[in-house]
């Protein structure tokens, strides 16, 4: 049992260390060397663009449901329903948002950087990199890095956006709350602390799908089916990173009063 | 010149390279034989850096590689080599072209409006015309090799380390395969070593060749050595016999007494 539990803390440890090599690495050749611009703009418009259409279907459709939720049971309670835009505003900007935009982007860019590094790597093509004088962390990592941390803000961004108007839409629409209710609601609660709240913390989801997905690619063995296992074990570590990162991220910053 | 002293390599509890001592004179051609499994794609791959050998020195040019720890200068170093991959590994996301410009951009100062030129001349090199706009996956096994063998001529490197170069070519292309690796020893004075289980082609390319049996050098010697010499495992393997020394087992390759060769 105590060397079971002592086997598997090792591992992560071990694991953690190695996590750790990956990010200096990368910080070295960030300072060291020229940027790849050419991956780093391809990798940034497929991230992107890969995940806007799945961001804007996700968070239009949280905007409307929490819109429906909020307003009912305010109708129930008060016989109106008050603070819809005000409700939908703080749980997308500060939460929602940059969580579900984490996700979308964690299944669609970074399922694909693993299954591709990891492809690579079983094939050989990562150690070629490296026999044609330049690193994979320099070719590979970082471009992805700076694709995601970018992207994910900005798709971020487009969520907030899209979710606010779902949100309109089934408020005045279905519930029959005046739009200048709606929209007065979402302006004068909404202040820019709650923007960077949201905005600080997808740049930490960011950075974790981009390390964990790298990682994960980068130490892919055994063929098709470690692509695969590989894969799959990116999503599912991010995710709960995610959550995990968001908890002790919200925490810190509410106490900075942010 | 590469010189590697006592090399030790284990994966795990598999004990691979259990000390071997191998030299190669600057512009020389080594070849490395022995079954298929006992490390000589390890002993290569602990050459260029990719594997980090568990003990031993690699001098080259005067410089144990082993013991640069910074990832620059190991990078500075790694620039005089040229590496064939046993299964070729080219990038499957760009085309052949691009496959063979990708060193000139890092390991030369070759300006971008030579590449052209430069990677025909090298596919012709191999055999190879007109096919700069194809994918990799469009190509045939031994295509994909020799494209492969252009990619690691184009930078010009001064070592060049071949993991099978003929193997899946046919008898004619791999006969002109040795002789482009004679052709680049004469004209470019480059040292390679190449791995491979083709006879006549270690015969013809090399100046000097080792053979290893389960992780130990079994001889290390000119290829009129290995034409006379009585060791038993060395007339085995290089006349291709099934009884012998070395003994072929279900799991994988087993010499008897193992650890004393
Ligand atoms: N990355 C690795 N992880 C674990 N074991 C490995 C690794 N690479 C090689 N091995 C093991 O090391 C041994 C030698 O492998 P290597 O590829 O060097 O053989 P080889 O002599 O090149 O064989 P072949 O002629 O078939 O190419 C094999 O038993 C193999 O299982
Ligand atoms: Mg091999």
């Amino acid at each position: 049992m105590f060397a079971y539990i002592g086997r598997n803390v090792e591992f992560a440890l071990e694991q953690a260390g190695r996590v750790s090599e990956m990010i200096r690495s990368a910080f070295f050749w960030l300072i060291k060397s020229k940027l790849e611009s050419q991956q780093t703009f391809l990798q940034g418009v497929r991230i992107g663009v890969a995940s806007l259409g799945v961001t804007v279907l996700t968070s239009l459709f949280t905007g409307m449901v929490l819109a429906l939720q909020s307003g009912t049971t305010a109708q129930s309670l008060f016989n109106e329903p008050v603070y819809v835009g005000v409700i939908v505003g703080f749980s997308l900007v500060r939460e929602l948002g940059p969580v579900l935009t984490a996700f979308v982007v964690t299944g669609r860019a970074g399922a694909a950087i693993t299954a591709e590094i990891g492809t690579m790597k079983v094939t050989e093509q990562v150690d070629a990199l490296y026999t044609l004088g330049t690193d994979p962390i320099k070719y590979l990592v970082i471009p992805r890095y700076i694709a995601c941390m970018v992207m994910l803000p900005l798709l971020t961004v487009f969520a907030n956006f899209f979710g606010i108007f779902g949100g309109y839409l089934v408020s005045v629409k279905g519930l029959g709350v005046s739009s200048y209710t709606y929209i007065s609601d979402v302006r004068t609660f909404l202040n820019v602390e709650d923007f960077m709240h949201g905005f600080l913390k997808s740049f930490l989801f960011a950075f974790v799908i981009a390390t964990v997905c790298c990682y994960n690619g980068l130490h892919t063995k055994g063929g098709a089916e470690g692509v695969g296992k590989a894969t799959t074990a990116s999503v599912v570590t991010s995710m709960i990173l995610i959550l995990v990162v968001d908890y002790f991220a919200s925490s810190i910053l509410v106490s900075l009063g942010i | 010149m590469i010189n590697v002293k006592n090399l030790k390599k284990s994966f795990e509890k598999n004990r691979v390279l259990k000390g071997v001592s191998i030299s190669v004179d600057e512009g020389k051609v080594l070849s490395i034989i022995g079954s298929s499994g006992t490390g000589k794609s390890t002993f290569i791959k602990c050459i260029i850096g990719l594997l980090k050998p568990d003990s031993g020195e690699i001098i080259v040019d005067d410089k144990d590689i082993t013991q640069i720890s910074d990832d620059y200068e190991l990078m500075e170093l790694r620039k005089n080599f040229g590496y064939l991959f046993q299964e070729g590994a080219l990038f499957d996301s760009m085309s052949v072209g691009e496959n063979v410009a990708f060193g000139l951009k890092y390991l030369t100062k070759v300006p971008k409006s030579e590449y052209k030129k430069i990677v025909a001349e090298k596919l012709a090199l191999v055999g190879l015309v007109g096919i700069e706009n194809m994918r990799p996956s469009e190509l045939s096994g031994g295509m994909k090799k020799r494209v492969s063998l252009a990619r690691v001529l184009a930078p010009s490197p001064k070592y060049i380390l071949y993991d099978e170069p003929t193997s899946g070519l046919d008898p004619i292309r791999a006969d002109s395969i040795g002789y482009l690796i004679l052709d680049l020893k004469k004209k470019l004075n480059v040292t390679s070593i190449v791995i491979t289980h083709d006879m006549s082609l270690a015969y013809k390319v090399s100046d000097k060749i080792a053979m290893l049996c389960g992780g130990n050098l079994v001889l290390h010697g000119t290829p009129k050595e290995f034409k006379t010499t009585k060791n038993a495992m060395v007339r085995q393997f290089v006349d291709g016999k099934r009884e012998g020394p070395i003994k072929l087992v279900p799991t994988g390759i087993k010499t008897e007494g193992d650890d004393n060769i």
